[in-house]
């Protein structure tokens, strides 16, 4: 334990530097630069807004409902995506200088989540245009948010391991990633799915519980706190076993590398 | 002195490979089915000892997959040996493949930061040391163009300046001293040599028998894993060329 902070306390540079690299490389060479982490929801929102409100919710916060659940998901699918290919990304580097590792998958996420982050100003300006401003329940927010996070860590821990072995598992998380988007609710309302009875069904996939804790804050209603301890409890188990994980096999990347 | 910077004790390196590439999920669920995934044991490196002291300068002699790489991979921590253990005090720089670590999209002075941030250094020695970095590669104000406009002799001679900008203990040095032209390879050498005249502890993988002869005052020779002879250069490099012969 004592060593592992000894080495964060070396590379933490490296972790910061990888973060800066990822962030400042995803955007050079385009003229709107960092704008894009806003451009990018707010235009595929109106791509969903249109097709869907056509179709059935024509109500005035649809808006609002897809961007909650659109930014959660796609921070999930597009950091799971680039972690699970950190490792084998870095493959040139791994193979010559000792570095922790687990720095990789790391700062994938990290960078993922300040993009994140910066890109829920957009919901902000959204939500004022559409006349949902903020109670103290969004102070809840805080959960979903953080929770989001350490599921999303565990998932890039869990898949990073995995790919070194496995080189279709990127297709394979793919699909995945696509069954849990519409397992997600993301651009229709679950009632009018199912039915309310049965939502507890949505509920068992904990990115959608994520979500709908996120969207209760966001709307002013009070948290659902079963819903809540049942996605930390999930996320807490992902990450702790994504780190055993990783650490009981990073010894052999390199010969899979 | 008797300073000892490096031991090494008894490092075996066993690789357990499937008889077959087995490399997506697919076919490791079938091969599991069918039981086809049969193992194959490798013994990279067997039972190698040795111990450096401050200022020895070690030739690693051997044929083409005697385990020279596999034991210098070992030493600088890349690779987890099997059995055995490595002791080794102070900073240890390998010089393996220079710019390998280097990121294509990033400027040249970027990568002085990303590159240094991998091998340990901290951003205020890296700012401190900034200049001298810039300098010594020769680079003017290519310093500002992305890595990937670079001639392969430009980002050796970068990967060289920021590597040895710090003073290492143990130096690792794996063919290459071979950079860059003729004179930015002077330049490297001299810098090595002075390296030398400070004491530092080398460890050198060479095929060419005048660069041994010239730097090394110990050698080791290496065969299918085992370490067959060691003492002065001169000993074993007799032993080495009858084995080429």
């Amino acid at each position: 334990m004592k060593n592992l902070v000894l080495t964060f306390k070396k590379y933490h540079f490296l972790l910061y530097q990888l973060v800066k690299k990822d962030i400042q490389l995803k955007y050079r060479n385009s003229y709107l630069g960092v704008l894009w982490t806003l451009l990018e929801p707010l235009l595929t929102m109106m791509v969903l807004v249109l097709v869907f409100s056509k179709l059935y919710h024509n109500t005035k916060d649809f808006p609002v409902y897809i961007l909650t659940g659109r930014l959660l998901y796609s921070f999930f699918s597009a950091t799971t995506r680039s972690a699970l290919k950190s490792v084998r990304a870095n493959a040139g580097m791994i193979k010559k200088v000792y570095v922790p590792k687990y720095m990789y998958p790391c700062a994938g996420v990290l960078s993922g989540y300040i993009q994140f982050l910066i890109s829920l100003i957009v919901l902000a300006v959204v939500a004022a245009v559409c006349g949902i401003y903020p109670t103290w329940h969004l102070l809840e927010a805080v959960f979903p948010l953080v929770i989001v996070f350490i599921m999303t860590m565990g998932a890039g821990l869990w898949l990073s391991t995995l790919a070194v072995f496995f080189r279709d598992l990127e297709y394979l998380w793919g699909v995945a990633l696509m069954l849990l988007m519409y397992a997600c609710a993301i651009f229709y309302k679950v009632e009018t799915v199912i039915g309310e009875n049965n939502r507890w069904l949505f509920r068992l996939n904990p990115l959608y519980a994520v979500i709908e804790n996120f969207r209760d804050a966001v709307y002013g209603n009070a948290m659902n706190v079963p819903v809540m301890l049942y996605s930390l409890g999930f996320s807490i188990v992902l990450l702790v076993s994504g780190i055993v994980v990783f650490y009981k096999n990073q010894d052999k990347f390199i010969l899979h590398l | 002195m008797s300073d000892t910077v490096l031991t090494v004790e008894n490092i075996s390196v066993k690789y357990r490979l499937p008889e077959q590439k087995v490399d997506d999920l697919k076919d490791y669920l079938i091969k599991m089915f069918k039981r086809q995934l049969r193992y194959k044991e490798f013994l990279a490196l067997h039972e190698v000892s040795f111990s450096l002291e401050k200022g020895d300068r070690l030739a690693i002699l051997g044929m083409n997959g005697a385990g020279k790489s596999t034991l210098l991979k070992v030493i600088a921590g890349v690779l987890k040996a099997s059995e055995g253990t490595v002791t080794k005090k102070g900073t240890i720089v390998p010089l393996l493949e220079l710019g390998a670590g280097f990121d294509m999209q990033y400027t040249g002075s970027e990568n002085i930061y990303l590159y240094g941030a991998m091998l340990g250094y901290s951003k205020k020695f890296l700012d401190e040391k900034y200049d001298e970095i810039v300098e010594f590669a020769e680079l003017g104000e290519f310093i500002n163009v992305p890595v990937k406009n670079y001639s392969s002799g430009m980002k050796a001679r970068l990967g060289f300046s920021i590597a040895t900008v710090v003073e290492p203990d143990i130096l690792i040095l794996d063919e290459v001293l071979s950079v860059g032209d003729a004179k930015f390879r002077k330049k490297c050498e001299k810098k090595i040599m002075d390296m030398f005249d400070k004491g530092i502890t080398v460890l050198f993988v060479s095929h060419s028998e005048a660069q041994v002869k010239n730097i090394c005052t110990k050698a080791i020779l290496l065969e299918h894993g085992k370490l067959t002879a060691s003492g002065t250069v001169a000993e074993v490099l007799q032993v080495y060329k009858k084995l080429t012969e």
